[in-house]
């Protein structure tokens, strides 16, 4: 039982780690005059990214992974909670200082035509941090752009193009290019191949594999997609409705994962043979509104394990073997 | 069939010896890109010369501007001066090429006077109201919120004052200037560039290109100036070149009804109201006016339709 106790306040983290997300909140205000609701985008999620692993987070569309996302790396203010990047706190801080952080933090994102200032050419849309946070002369600023085309795999002599005269593909590797400008430690990737064609997005998946092993990155690697998620990443975090419900390294999420709520998007990957008998488990409804998260465990109302005390008591984040967590009263 | 069809796509490609060589193949094709490199400001022009209307357009408005400009060298009178000798309402001829008018001043003189007090309220206004309305959609679209709520609000008042009604209420308080037009108009018609301003403003931060730039550690105006009032020109220039012509049209209408340019200064507006007393008997006296106010706002609306076109980056080349 005392073990219990101390088991319930533990949380998924390694201090020592490059990102370390400590019980992070970002509540958005909804409605004008005289409603005061708000909508819980992220409700308390902790986690920890290793240096230079690849941290998948999963979850349907809605459930907070990039509004986490972008809450970790401050385009939005963290409502309550700690991120702590490279050893220092920087959920908190501001102007230059914040600044220089961020040269160590980049971020790509999903849809490559809304990444790219359609007036820009890739050349100065590549150069734009470098030229913000001033490194190197313009001569060198020049070499470093058409040194990072060569490493996206695009040709240098593409720096006075513009973005629609690119592929959906193309210009995904064009906002790596960019990411990888201000040489970062981590980067975010948010959902980076899920606006590209199913051909494009294996190679996607292998430059940026590459680009890993080349620089030494740690990936902070955000879709919906199970399946993708858990072939490119080291661990992954199952999201649902603001909430972290499950993380373990990807072998365990996907072969054994406990959580009735990662059980059901297992089961939903499509399988390679038509003729394979499964026992499909089918989630029913719709995700509930965050505005208005069903109470204690939000996974409740659609959970086939569901049983009447689940509505009242929030589950924690419970360590197993191996590193695995898991919010589950009964998995 | 087919043979004959396909025969004619096929491009021309320098095929190297007959080893198969696949380099040779490629080569050209790499040399094409390198010569395609353009500005989006060269393509946009190029876009635009295409447009034979548009390009129509624009030489008619540059005729009229070079008129405007130099009134004062082609015109062979004065604006308010009788031509010597007994010539009223004269039909157009050798020496009076619009004819001249029922006090025996020419016409042509008086429609190149004219076109300057067009041109100078036409672009007059929407300067002014570029001004306006650029300022506060900017400020209402970049910090959202309540400032937006607020200024769109009173955006949203100046919106229902009936814009002729107004005009006429400021120049009867105020006495008709070529000045006093330009503000009496634009002083309403603010409110469509301030909208235009703040929507795109309001659509465009919230892009993931704003979203890079501000990761990358970029501040609220160097977003504003590299980002944000770049992707906004393209529509304004367009809603510019459109508010043009409603500008002149308003100013020829309050000089028609009489409050506007007072004569004998040139107005077509005003030049319309004279002739229309001799409709019948020298029609050419309003219809002159007319054709140049009606030809004038084509110009600029076709022009206008061009630039839409053309400005678009992600038109065809």
């Amino acid at each position: 039982m005392a073990q219990e106790v101390m088991e319930a306040t533990a949380k998924p983290i390694e201090e020592d780690a490059i990102l370390v997300v400590d019980d992070i909140k970002k509540h958005f205000p909804i409605g004008g005059f005289g409603r005061h609701a708000t909508i819980k985008a992220v409700d308390g999620v902790s986690f920890s990214v290793r240096k230079g692993e690849t941290f998948g987070l999963v979850g349907e569309s809605g459930c907070g992974k990039t509004t986490l996302g972008q809450t970790v790396i401050r385009l939005y203010e963290p409502t309550s909670g700690r991120v702590m990047f490279d050893g220092r706190e920087i959920s908190r801080i501001g102007g230059n200082e914040l600044r220089r952080v961020r040269r160590g933090l980049q971020m790509i994102f999903q849809d490559p035509a809304a990444s790219l200032d359609p007036r820009m050419t890739v050349g100065s849309i590549i150069a734009e941090p470098l030229n913000i946070i001033g490194i190197g002369t313009r001569e060198e600023r020049r070499e470093r752009v058409r040194e990072l085309l060569r490493v996206v795999g695009l040709n240098s002599y593409f720096v006075n193009r513009y973005p629609h005269e690119f592929s959906g593909g193309q210009r995904q590797r064009i906002g790596i290019a960019r990411a990888l400008a201000p040489n970062p430690q981590l980067i975010i990737c948010d959902e980076p191949v899920s606006a590209l064609d199913v051909s494009i997005q294996a190679q996607v998946l292998n430059l940026l594999r590459d680009l890993q092993r080349e620089f030494g990155l740690t990936y902070l690697f955000i879709a919906h997609n199970l399946a993708v998620v858990a072939h490119i990443s080291d661990r992954v975090g199952v999201m649902y409705l603001g909430k972290m419900m499950e993380i373990g390294d990807s072998k365990t999420i996907t072969e054994n994962p406990a959580h009735p709520y990662t059980k059901a998007l297992i089961s939903a990957i499509p399988v390679p043979s038509p003729g394979l008998k499964r026992n499909r488990m089918v989630l029913t409804g719709d995700v509930p509104s965050p505005a208005n998260p069903p109470s204690g465990c939000p996974f409740h109302t659609r959970c086939p394990m569901a049983r009447p005390n689940c509505a009242v008591d929030v589950p924690l984040l419970t360590p197993r073997e191996n590193d695995h967590w898991v919010a589950c009263h009964y998995a | 069939m087919a043979i004959s069809d396909r025969s004619e796509f096929q491009p021309v490609i320098p095929v190297g010896p007959a080893t198969g060589d696949t380099t040779a193949v490629a080569l050209p094709f790499i040399e094409e890109q390198r010569v395609k490199q353009s500005s989006l400001l060269k393509d946009a022009i190029y876009r635009l010369l295409r447009n034979k209307l548009a390009v129509l357009g624009l030489a008619f408005i540059l005729l009229v501007l070079f008129c405007a400009a130099f009134a004062n060298v082609i015109a062979p009178y004065g604006f308010a001066e009788k031509v010597p000798g007994e010539f009223y309402r004269t039909r157009p001829n050798y020496w009076f090429l619009f004819g001249t008018d029922n006090v025996g001043r020419d016409v042509f003189t008086r429609i190149m006077y004219g076109a300057r007090t067009s041109m100078l309220v036409g672009f007059g206004s929407v300067a002014m109201q570029l001004v306006i309305g650029v300022f506060i959609g900017s400020v209402a679209g970049y910090f959202a919120g309540n400032t937006d709520t607020g200024l769109m609000r009173v955006t949203d008042l100046f919106n229902t004052l009936p814009p002729l009604l107004i005009a006429i209420i400021m120049l009867a308080a105020f006495g008709p200037s070529v000045f006093n037009i330009i503000f009496a108009i634009s002083i309403t018609s603010w409110v469509t560039i301030a909208r235009l301003t703040r929507g795109q403003m309001l659509s465009l931060r919230e892009l993931d290109y704003i979203k890079a730039s501000r990761t990358a550690g970029a501040g609220g105006t160097y977003i504003i100036l590299r980002h944000l009032l770049p992707n906004t020109l393209t529509p304004l220039i367009v809603s510019t070149t459109f508010a043009i012509p409603t500008a002149i049209f308003s100013e020829a209408f309050l000089s028609f009804i009489g409050i506007g340019i007072r004569p004998p200064n040139p107005s077509w507006g005003d030049m319309v109201a004279e002739g229309q007393q001799f409709l019948r008997s020298d029609p050419h006296l309003a219809i002159i006016p007319i054709l140049c106010v009606m030809l004038t706002m084509l110009a600029f609306i076709l022009l206008g339709y061009g630039l839409r076109d053309a400005l678009d980056p992600k038109g065809n080349n």
